[in-house]
């Protein structure tokens, strides 16, 4: 059963549009999946190879602004941009990993802190490539209905989920876990540690670039603080994967459904939606100090009251 | 000449730029060497203790830089419990991800300058005070000098008043007893564990310090800065660059740190457009990692030892 889970789950969602959802659901629906990317990709490197990147809004911001260049300055379709953005973020991933992956821990996810606000600052004042703040706009929407941008994004999201899940379960992964658990006894061990590192990063970065391109296709706007906030992406990034559950499957999926469902409650919600950072911080806090593995890493111990119970009574079975 | 004028202005409000920035970094530097944590909600810590000082010059007309004598105290309070009741019980949890304790900042930042925002809008605020706008001229004292440069008075008052709180923290540090638990918990944890030291004490007053600093920065930044609740991401940016300049939790190295990144910024800022100056602070940020991780206070230390 457990084996068949992912599975029966992906041909749910392979029929999920012919129920006939409306279109605000289905807009849900699509920024669940794009935030999954985002999580798994970010999973990779924080979850797994225990770097934590406060930064993954370059990565997503340098995506988009692929689509959106191609389309502005190049003139052809943005959705160019999902190709192209692989080799722009593998750039971008190695000139990152050169500079950041030489340092540990804290000075690690500083410097990414700072790539992604240079990234911003570029984007901001390279007004010749990007338009500066006037942002750039797709004036012609490939469909109008939702339904395949929706199967797009599901593909994106299946893929990465097959990819994470072959890469966990080759040598590699073993290498990126390694490397969290003792950095300096996978050295010993004749692990290239740099090396790797930066394999894991240009694996996380190319998976949130093409996030950040479906997004820029899915929304048709960008402009220097949407693509590379420091809040809105790179941390609620952080606060997706950490509610889920980090360096686990499905982690950064539940963490996506329950992130985008709450971001959309808490901006409904009449006076309290222009508090919605304030929140989002206090459940960030909440969880860092009371679910510090998120919903799938402690599921264990949330399930504890409720397991005792049934516990009980098979013994009196 | 006009270019000789240009230069040494720039280079004078750089000086005082950096003082000031010195300020802002000491206060993350030693929770950092205490605490190896970065403390990223630092700037909002400091918009905080500005929103106390306009308030109390708006509504009481409390002069900025007098405040710094309520703000710091108040803000000493604040993080006495937070350490307490926030980041002590985070470090006991267990979990896969390491720096938690940075995350839990960041979520606190959030909050605040949310919360700011909500409160007091977005809009900018300053201070009017009577001085604002007055300067010392260099003409004024030297009739027959070639060349005019101004030093602003608030400029300097502020300068003034950042170096007066660096020495005094440098005397705390040096002399008292709690001075030197703080420095021995930063040396060497363990050791200092075992020679009696309360190192959870420790900590807490070491991360009110840290916020006294910020929060006599802040007083000293309104006269000659607007106000906006989003203003602390900045200054939690230049503290942090200032930090790994410096060297993670180098006092010293946070001072000349400060100066250092004040000059460029002032430099980037005459010489190549205003909108770069955050990305030449960041430039630095990464030269400095690259080139020289250990920041200057393994330079300082290398001297120490050549001696």
């Amino acid at each position: 059963m457990k084996k068949f889970l992912p599975l029966i789950i992906f041909a749910l969602l392979l029929g999920l549009p012919l129920i006939g959802l409306s279109t605000y659901i289905m807009h849900i629906v699509i920024l669940v999946l794009i935030w999954s990317v985002i999580g798994m990709g970010w999973n990779i490197l924080g979850g797994y190879t225990g770097q934590v990147s406060f930064g993954h809004a370059a990565f997503f911001g340098m995506g988009a602004y692929t689509s959106g260049i191609l389309y502005q300055s190049m003139g052809i379709s943005a959705w160019w941009g999902l190709p192209v953005c692989v080799v722009v973020l593998l750039a971008l991933s190695l000139v990152i990993g050169f500079i950041c992956l030489r340092l540990r821990g804290a000075y690690f996810a500083l410097s990414t802190l700072a790539l992604g606000e240079i990234c911003r600052v570029a984007a901001e004042n390279l007004v010749h490539f990007t338009q500066g703040n006037m942002g750039i706009m797709i004036r012609e929407r490939t469909w109008v209905d939702k339904i395949w941008y929706f199967y797009i994004i599901l593909f994106i999201a299946v893929g990465s989920y097959i990819l994470i899940k072959k890469v966990m379960e080759s040598k590699l992964g073993y290498y990126f876990v390694a490397i969290r658990e003792d950095q300096d006894a996978a050295e010993s061990l004749g692990i290239d540690t740099t090396f790797y590192k930066t394999i894991s990063l240009c694996l996380s970065g190319i998976l949130t670039g093409i996030a950040g391109a479906f997004y820029m296709n899915y929304m048709g706007y960008i402009d220097p603080s949407i693509a590379f906030p420091l809040y809105d992406i790179s941390i609620v990034t952080v606060m997706t994967v950490m509610v889920g559950g980090a360096a686990t499957y499905w982690g950064p999926i539940i963490g996506a459904v329950i992130m985008v469902f709450l971001a959309e409650e808490i901006r409904s919600l009449p006076y309290i939606g222009a508090a919605h950072q304030t929140i989002f911080g206090i459940i960030l806090i909440l969880i860092i100090m009371y679910l510090p593995n998120g919903i799938v890493g402690d599921f264990r111990k949330l399930m504890k009251p409720f397991l005792k119970k049934r516990g009980v009574q098979h013994e009196s079975h | 000449m006009a270019q000789l004028e240009l230069f040494l202005q720039t280079i004078i409000s750089g000086f005082l730029l950096g003082g000031l920035y010195g300020l802002i970094a000491l206060g993350m530097a030693l929770i950092m060497g205490v605490m190896r944590v970065i403390n990223l909600a630092h700037g909002d810590f400091m918009m905080i203790a500005m929103y106390i000082s306009y308030w109390l010059f708006t509504l009481l007309g409390i002069d900025p830089y007098l405040s710094v004598f309520i703000a710091a105290p108040a803000l000493f309070l604040f993080g006495l419990v937070i350490q307490k009741y926030l980041m002590t019980p985070v470090m006991k949890v267990e979990s896969i991800l390491p720096h938690n304790q940075v995350i839990m900042t960041v979520g606190l930042a959030m909050v605040f300058s949310n919360l700011a925002t909500v409160m007091f809008t977005g809009n900018y605020r300053s201070t009017p005070v009577s001085y604002a706008s007055s300067a010392w001229y260099l003409t004024d004292y030297w009739k027959g000098s070639p060349i005019e440069l101004s030093l602003s008075m608030p400029w300097t008052l502020s300068f003034i008043m950042a170096v007066l709180i660096t020495i005094a923290l440098w005397i705390f540090l040096m002399k008292t007893d709690m001075g030197k638990s703080i420095r021995a918990t930063a040396q060497d944890l363990d050791a200092a564990l075992l020679m009696g030291v309360n190192v959870d004490w420790v900590r807490m007053v070491t991360f009110g310090i840290g916020l006294v600093l910020v929060a006599a920065a802040g007083c000293v930044f309104l006269p000659i800065y607007y106000l906006y609740p989003a203003l602390g991401k900045q200054f939690t940016n230049v503290g942090f660059v200032i930090t790994v300049i410096g060297g993670m939790g180098s006092t010293h190295g946070a001072v000349i740190g400060g100066l250092i990144l004040g000059l460029f910024e002032s430099m980037t800022a005459t010489y190549i457009g205003m909108g770069w100056a955050p990305a030449g602070r960041f430039g630095i940020f990464v030269a400095a990692l690259v080139f020289l991780p250990g920041g200057i206070a393994s330079i300082l230390r290398k001297r120490r030892l050549e001696e």
